[in-house]
């Protein structure tokens, strides 16, 4: 045992209906980030080329952030999963944690008191 | 021999250490290196003590007191408590889960080697122009490249590379806890060890995350010339103050709450009793370790964020004395009534209990923000944290030394020789740091070198340090002990205790795939579950057979020793005079590592099969052994 692990098997041991669901989650993935990508370019050069006007720049990217982080954790953290309790547990905990972290590091650094 | 029979020790000694991936035997390295570290800590701390003695006295000088008093808190907490908390982790964890290894041998490995050159890389800066000197916290501007000297150089970098081995056994512990329980080991049937082991582990994730962060911005600040921390540049030193509490605050659950769980599963064996309020235990540990997250600003009470800010972590920090005082009671209502045998190990559990509370009730104290501005600084915040750390962590380390000490070594402590030792450091222990609060009351300030006489402190001093000998003596004496034992005392079998859980099923010496077959667990205490309903055995849940091992690995040493050579190139940076460029050193120890890292992934190893009639054969012997 353990010479033959790593040679490829000659026939999927999927059965059909496993194989459509991979392929399925593969496009899905493939299309999630390709919109992704578009999107990051999107805020590039909307920003680059002028396109939006200045005052209307900031809140602009920030959306394309906000919908970046949603599909990020959604598709590629696979938040969306059923059988993923445990990720989705670590992923929800990091981000509790971290709010009041980043709140203290913005607001609570001596120069204004609260 | 037993063990012979099987691949590793077909190596030789040294090679076989060097590079072993076994979740015990890495156990034992972390339990060596973290006593190394221990008693080197503690020495500072004597010679810290000798020299507040006297009043004026001039047995250290400033300088050096200085960097005592960091390299002391620094090493405790990173090298010492860390490292011995996870030896037990190591061995007790995957026994106790009924798991042949933890998740990721190879990571395991990789997690004591990055621990243990990063200690080493910290202890080097004595021969470089001295240790760090800004405090275990290392506060900027005090830490920035301003003011500190080379030490906080080995600081960051030191911490930084066994910070990432602290990391990845976190990850590791808590896949292993997850995934390789034992058919029946559902997740509110695992022993109080393993669900504390797990929110340590989870803590160590989200909190030495943002220490990595923070030390690198100070290398930044220290070697790159950044000005995150300098104000004249625009930078801010109360984000320093943040990050590192943020970190700090859940540091102090992170070794207090392994220890928690080792006196969880003291009490019930020697009280004969099921631990009182399983359930209830756990949602208090899963709520201190969530709550351990949102109080990290009680440390910067005095520095003037506003009243606010101060009131709202002031009752969050109150907050977590109910949980808390849950499991105090729960340990109390575990002994009444129970049938209670008080060996050692039991000694420092029950004593654990009232010194814990003491700590906690200065703790509840240090958390009233306006009283705080008295507090803080003094001495009384050194009396609070080490009625924590000694009356709790150390207690329940030298505890789980005793329990466990048969099933890693084969035979008991002796037990006359651990009550003296254990009465001589109780009393050593509340001589040394109960004079402490009066002192940090009367204004005694922490961290300074020295004090004036006819202040009304040279008495107390005077009993600290006593009381700081007998505590070494007592220490001196486990030493003894551990060498007495080895030699006197006589082999013991899989369970001398009558234990409950299943680490006390299998036979002693653990061999090397620790469980024949997986165990099926039937309910909470699965071994005691077993003497009572059944034939005192665990049910196999699986046929024998052969038993997939993964082999041994040098990697993780070299992948270490890699990060070893790139840190101290980058301290480099900022030495006057290196022989050789910097540059050259960082680019070596790169090359070692990620080579290593690239040789591990691309070179096949899918490890190697012990043979069903091995097996067969290796429990047959062990049988009769024990
Ligand atoms: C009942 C729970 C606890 C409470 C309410 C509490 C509260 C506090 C507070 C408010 C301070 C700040 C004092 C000051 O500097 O003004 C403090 C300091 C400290 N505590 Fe605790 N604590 C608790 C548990 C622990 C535990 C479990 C540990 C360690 C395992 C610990 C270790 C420390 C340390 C090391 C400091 C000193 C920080 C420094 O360098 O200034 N505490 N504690
Ligand atoms: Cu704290």
């Amino acid at each position: 045992m353990g010479e033959n692990l790593s040679q490829p098997f000659e026939k999927s041991s999927m059965t059909p209906e496993e194989i459509r669901k991979i392929n399925r989650e593969q496009r899905i993935q493939t299309i999630a980030f390709g919109f992704m990508i578009a999107i990051t370019l999107l805020a590039f050069i909307a920003v680059g080329a002028d396109v939006v006007p200045g005052s209307f720049a900031i809140p602009f990217i920030l959306g394309l952030a906000g919908i970046q982080l949603f599909l990020q954790l959604y598709y590629f953290m696979h938040l969306k999963d059923k059988d993923h309790g445990w990720p989705n547990t670590f992923i929800v905990s990091g981000i509790v944690l971290v709010i009041p972290t980043i709140v203290a590091l913005m607001l609570l650094i001596g120069v204004t008191k609260y | 021999m037993v063990r012979e029979a099987t691949n590793t020790l077909q190596k030789s000694v040294l090679w076989d250490w060097l590079t072993t991936v076994d979740h015990k035997k890495l156990a034992v390295l972390y339990l060596i290196s973290g006593t190394l570290f221990f008693l080197k800590a503690g020495l500072m701390a004597v010679f810290m003590r000798i020299q507040l003695m006297f009043p004026m006295n001039d047995f250290l000088s400033g300088q050096t007191f200085n960097e005592f008093i960091t390299m002391h808190g620094t090493i405790m907490l990173f090298l010492a408590a860390t490292p011995l908390l996870f030896a037990f982790m190591n061995y007790i964890v995957p026994l106790q889960i009924g798991a042949r290894d933890v998740a990721f041998p190879f990571v395991n490995a990789l997690g004591f080697w990055l621990f243990f050159f990063g200690g080493i890389l910290v202890s080097l800066s004595w021969f470089f122009g001295g240790a760090p000197d800004a405090g275990w916290t290392s506060y900027v501007p005090l830490a920035s490249r301003d003011y500190g000297g080379l030490g906080i150089d080995f600081y960051v970098l030191g911490l930084q590379v066994s910070g990432i081995g602290t990391l990845v056994s976190g990850i590791n512990f808590i896949v292993t806890i997850i995934n390789m329980r034992a058919p029946g080991m559902t997740m509110m049937r695992m022993p109080l060890f393993c669900w504390t082991t797990l929110v340590t582990s989870i803590l160590i994730v989200f909190a030495f995350t943002p220490l990595a962060a923070g030390l690198a911005l100070l290398m930044l600040d220290r070697m790159f010339d950044g000005m995150f921390f300098i104000p004249g540049e625009g930078g801010n030193v109360v984000i320093w103050q943040h990050i590192f509490w943020i970190f700090g605050h859940p540091e102090v659950y992170i070794l207090v709450l392994p220890a928690f769980g080792m006196i969880s599963e003291i009490i019930p064996t020697f009280s004969k009793k099921r631990l009182f309020g399983y359930t209830a235990m756990v949602f208090a540990t899963l709520i201190i370790g969530f709550l351990g997250f949102m109080v990290w600003m009680h440390h910067m009470f005095t520095v003037g964020i506003g009243p606010i800010a101060n009131s709202v972590f002031a009752i969050a920090t109150m907050i977590i004395g109910i949980p808390t005082g849950i499991k105090i009671f729960n340990w109390l209502f575990t002994m009444w009534g129970g049938k209670l045998t008080f060996n050692t190990a039991m000694l420092c559990a029950s004593s654990f209990v009232p010194t814990f509370v003491l700590g906690g009730v200065t703790g509840v104290m240090l958390a009233m923000a306006p009283v705080d501005h008295l507090y803080h600084d003094t001495y009384f915040v050194v009396a609070h944290f080490h009625y924590i750390i000694l009356g709790g962590i150390v207690l329940g380390l030298i505890g789980a030394t005793f329990y466990w000490y048969p099933k890693m070594f084969g035979h008991k402590l002796n037990e006359t020789l651990g009550k003296i030792m254990f009465w001589m450091f109780y009393v050593g222990f509340h001589l040394t740091f109960f004079v402490q609060h009066i002192l940090g009351l009367i204004g005694m300030p922490r961290r300074v070198y020295t004090y004036l006489e006819d202040q009304g402190m040279d008495t107390m001093n005077m009993i600290s340090t006593i009381g700081a000998f007998v505590m070494s003596a007592a220490i001196i004496l486990l030493v003894v002990n551990i060498v007495y034992s080895a030699m006197k005392s006589p082999r013991e079998g899989g369970d001398p205790w009558d234990g409950r859980t299943l680490e006390w099923a299998t036979p002693t010496p653990v061999p090397e795939y620790n469980f024949a077959q997986t165990p099926q667990v039937r309910s909470l205490d699965p071994l005691f579950y077993e003497k009572i309903h059944g034939d005192g055995t665990m049910k196999p849940a699986e046929p024998i057979g052969d038993i997939h091992m993964p082999n041994g690995s040098i990697y993780p040493f070299t992948i270490s020793l890699g990060l070893f050579f790139a840190g101290f190139g980058f301290i480099m940076l900022n030495m006057e005079n290196a022989i050789i460029s910097p540059w050259i050193v960082i680019a070596v120890g790169g090359i070692i590592t990620f080579g290593s890292m690239a040789l591990h992934s691309v070179k096949e190893d899918h490890g190697y099969h012990i043979s069903k009639e091995t097996v067969e054969q290796m429990e047959k012997e062990v049988g009769t052994n024990g």
